[in-house]
């Protein structure tokens, strides 16, 4: 393989694979770096919950964006994941909830996201299933689910058939800036790769990427605890989702309940997390009380994985402040399996073109920025 | 982990019972959890009270040691927190989580001996999730717990000298057995002195067959196993198999397989314990030194769940990491002479019996595309070898996450190894770099209402 890239891409979940994708497809040569497999942390053992309701509104746009690339998986990566838009639901314990899923209602509106707002009768008419008490809930209709152990391998096997070198158990051990460019030190390796531009997707290892290249941020760690059952029949039509966080269901199209609430125990440098049995045990609890239904069923396995959490709960996504070239995105803080597709679409565009149509408007990677002398990179 | 907290063993059968008995003689009280409803571990299962059968009917040559057992077990008694019918569902350092008749709870632990024995080893043969089809294990079970045969007309397939021992207490309990053995177990003249050195173990291995011969019963060496074919009902009515080139079909009403065993190591695992591929028994193994210390911190191992090397050794072993446990406790340890020089013949013996019963690789790489590998998920041959040739992986857990086999109720237990076998077969593939299925939580599939603790 040549020595020098359009784009060097570090880390290989489903942003970083959806950027080697597009940046293929819009010409350039490119290479990502993966140290262990794509999508083995975050992007791949999540939730699975496919999404556009119940965010904040810096990532509407990205969102909107994404949802389309979810629709035309097949297309663009030969399989569609599991994406089924089986819709969200989100429900309200008291009013005020449902005042405020009016208000966030119509704040997708603006983006052109339909949700629908339901008062307790027709709740309870059209989800028997729920527990009685909830004041109501909004669906939108055009959310659903996918199959997240699917979806980063699939980006990253249609990059390489297009041409991108996709090179995973790949330990990048630090990135230098130099004058026309970057040089990538890989791990065993004496000589680096070179690139015009480096996209850092290093997810839950994203800080410590961006601090070698003098971007300090503080980025924490998170394990969302996730849970699965035997398959059952059909019960559950939308994902479920609750006012306040909490407990969050969906039913895989093949029958399994997949549900989570609270965090496991993550150790990001041993790239080592596990769940917790107290929490999965409140976490069956929790969805009991919203499916009672569940009480029955068998649960089947339990499990987690590494994921970057910003200070404000939002990702770090685009330019770095401080050097020319480098673009970041990281931090998702449990929730960028939606936005990965999109992510990776406009951090492309953003290294090759310089801009890109979708705003990226409150996810700036400068809301962050530190002088370095002042603000040490926290490695935890 | 505070030194308060009690020393607990996982399993009371001959390793965790051997075990707790040192340990009560160095005058501690641990804790026994054991699955079972009363001691004696797969070896010395009993059967219902109300089904009397005397001892040498339900153990033949081992009446001796099954009854010194139980003398030994009801000494223990008094001085043991016996904890019967209870699962550990998840462990962390210092704390099992249990579940115990529907009740969840914890049990902190300063010191933790797993003596958590094997199960047998199965290979998806066609037809094998038909009704009437059962492990190895699972006919002997029936036997001993239940005095109930699983069939009349009964098939025993597979290799490994338990499979001899079922026969043969099939066949005395008045069942027709025919004996189809996957390998050639004593083809190598170079193993027949090793294997001698067996003793009293060989010489129960060549009674048992001997007997088979003398009542008739055929016992086929060289046999691989093709299909299991069912009635209208679905039922198992017939056994296929290749012997010399010619496919035979033998009607039956039921059928047992067992390719040997393999380590129950799910809670070592849970641990963080280290495993490595033994190649002669084909299989992960957790790594403990030679008193049975594990990587993991306070955690020691002991009996099958170690090494799958048959209950003797498995008592010797049990003790051995008692010792080791009193030793790194600072207490003065019972006087143990030789026990090491026993264990190393039995070792021998053990070594010799894995080369003449060898798990049958071939068997699983030749796996007709149909077979159903993983039942749970309905993952079949085909699937696992389709979702490798379009990824272009062979890792065992990316294969998982691709097509679901091992995420089922039985966590992989029985399909893991099976299809880490098919994935090395087809990728010519070093078996240890497909790796090997991690475990997770819950060991055993648990109702929601459980863990709710609202049941």
């Amino acid at each position: 393989m040549a020595g020098t890239f359009d784009i060097a891409i570090v880390g290989g979940g489903l942003a970083g694979c959806s950027a080697a994708l597009h940046a293929r497809l819009m010409g350039a040569s490119v290479a990502l770096f993966e140290q262990g497999q794509c999508g083995a942390q975050a992007s791949g053992v999540n939730y699975g919950g496919v999404r556009q309701q119940g965010r904040h509104v810096a990532e509407l746009p990205l969102s909107r964006r994404s949802r389309a690339i979810w629709g035309n998986l097949a297309t663009l990566v030969g399989s569609d994941c599991e994406f089924v838009a089986s819709g969200h639901l989100k429900l309200a314990r008291h009013d005020a909830d449902m005042e405020e899923l009016e208000r966030h209602r119509q704040r997708l509106d603006d983006y052109g996201i339909k949700a629908e707002l339901l008062g307790s009768a027709k709740l309870r008419r059209e989800y028997p299933f729920l527990s009685k008490g909830f004041a109501g809930g909004s669906l939108c209709a055009e959310d659903g689910q996918a199959n997240p152990r699917l979806v980063a391998p699939a980006f990253a096997r249609a990059a390489r058939a297009l041409g991108a070198e996709i090179r995973e158990q790949t330990a990048v051990e630090s990135v230098v800036a130099i004058g026309s460019g970057f040089l990538v030190f890989l791990k065993d390796r004496p000589q680096p790769i070179s690139a015009r531009r480096v996209i850092n997707t290093a997810g839950a290892w994203g800080a410590v990427v961006a601090g070698w290249l003098g971007d300090h941020v503080k980025e924490q760690v998170m394990a969302p605890n996730m849970c699965v059952t035997e398959p059952i029949a059909p019960l559950i039509g939308p994902n479920l989702g609750i006012c306040g966080g909490g407990i969050y269901i969906r039913q895989a199209p093949h029958g399994s309940v997949i549900f989570g609430s609270g965090l496991g125990v993550a150790d990001r440098m041993a790239r080592r997390a596990r769940p917790l049995a107290d929490v999965t045990q409140s976490a069956a609890r929790e969805a009991i009380a919203m499916v009672p239904q569940l009480a029955n069923v068998l649960l089947v396995r339990t499990w987690t994985g590494i994921e970057g959490r910003m200070a404000d709960g939002l990702p770090l996504v685009g330019p770095s402040p401080t050097i020319e070239g480098l673009f970041h995105a990281f931090g998702f803080s449990g929730h960028g399996f939606q936005l990965g597709p999109a992510v990776g679409a406009v951090l492309a565009e953003l290294a090759l073109e310089g801009r890109s149509p979708t705003s990226l408007a409150g996810l700036s990677p400068s809301r962050f920025h530190q002088d370095p002398t002042s603000a040490p990179v926290n490695q935890q | 982990m505070t030194g308060q907290e009690p020393i607990v063993i996982v399993g009371a059968g001959p390793a965790g019972i051997a075990a707790a008995g040192v340990l009560v003689a160095a005058g501690l009280r641990p804790v026994v959890i054991d699955q079972a409803g009363t001691g004696g571990g797969q070896i010395f299962r009993r059967p219902e009270p109300q089904l009397s059968r005397t001892l040498e009917d339900l153990y033949g040559f081992d009446a001796r040691r099954a009854r010194r057992f139980r003398d030994d077990f009801h000494r223990l008694l008094p001085n043991i927190d016996y904890r019967p019918r209870t699962e550990v569902w998840d462990a962390k350092p210092g704390v099992l989580h249990l579940v115990d008749n529907g009740v969840v709870g914890i049990q902190r632990w300063s010191r933790l001996i797993l003596a958590t024995g094997a199960m047998d080893r199965v290979i998806p043969i066609p037809g094998w999730t038909a009704p009437g089809v059962y492990s190895l294990g699972g006919a002997q079970i029936a036997l001993k717990a239940e005095a109930s045969l699983i069939g009349r007309k009964v098939v025993f397939s597979g290799t490994g000298p338990l499979l001899y021992l079922v026969s043969y207490q099939y066949a005395k309990a008045g069942a027709e057995v025919v004996l189809l053995e996957a390998g050639r177990p004593f083809s190598d003249p170079g193993n027949l002195l090793p294997l001698a050195s067996g003793g009293l173990g060989f010489a129960k291995g060549v009674y048992y067959m001997a007997w088979l011969r003398a009542h008739g019963v055929r016992l086929l060496t060289d046999s691989s196993p093709i299909e299991i074919t069912h009635d209208r009902h679905g039922r198992a009515a017939g056994f296929v198999f290749r012997r010399r080139g010619v496919v035979t079909r033998l009607p039956c009403d039921a059928v047992a397989i067992g390719f040997g065993l393999q380590a129950e190591t799910q809670i070592a695992d849970l641990l963080g314990v280290a495993f490595h591929f033994a190649d002669l028994q084909r299989q992960w193994l957790p790594v403990a030194d030679a008193e049975g210390r594990a990587s993991a911190e306070g955690v020691y191992l002991a009996g099958d769940g170690l090494s799958v090397r048959g209950s003797e050794v498995a008592a010797l072993s049990g003790e051995a990491a008692a010792m080791a446990l009193l030793k790194d406790i600072g207490r003065p340890r019972p006087a143990m002479f030789g026990r090491h020089r026993v264990i190393r013949r039995a070792d021998r013996f053990r070594h010799a019996l894995d080369r003449a019963f060898p798990f049958p690789v071939t068997a699983v790489c030749d796996l007709d595309d149909r077979a159903v590998v993983c039942r749970c998920e309905g993952v079949t041959a085909g699937a696992i070898r389709a979702t490798a040739s379009s990824s272009g992986e062979t890792e065992i857990n990316r294969i998982k996450s691709f097509c679901r086999v091992g995420m089922g109720r039985c966590q992989g237990r029985l399909c893991g190894p099976v299809a880490a076998e098919l994935l090395a077969g087809m990728a010519s593939e070093n078996i240890q770099s497909v790796g090997r299925l991690r475990s997770q939580a819950p060991l055993k599939p648990l109702p929601l209402a459980t863990l709710a603790g609202t049941r």
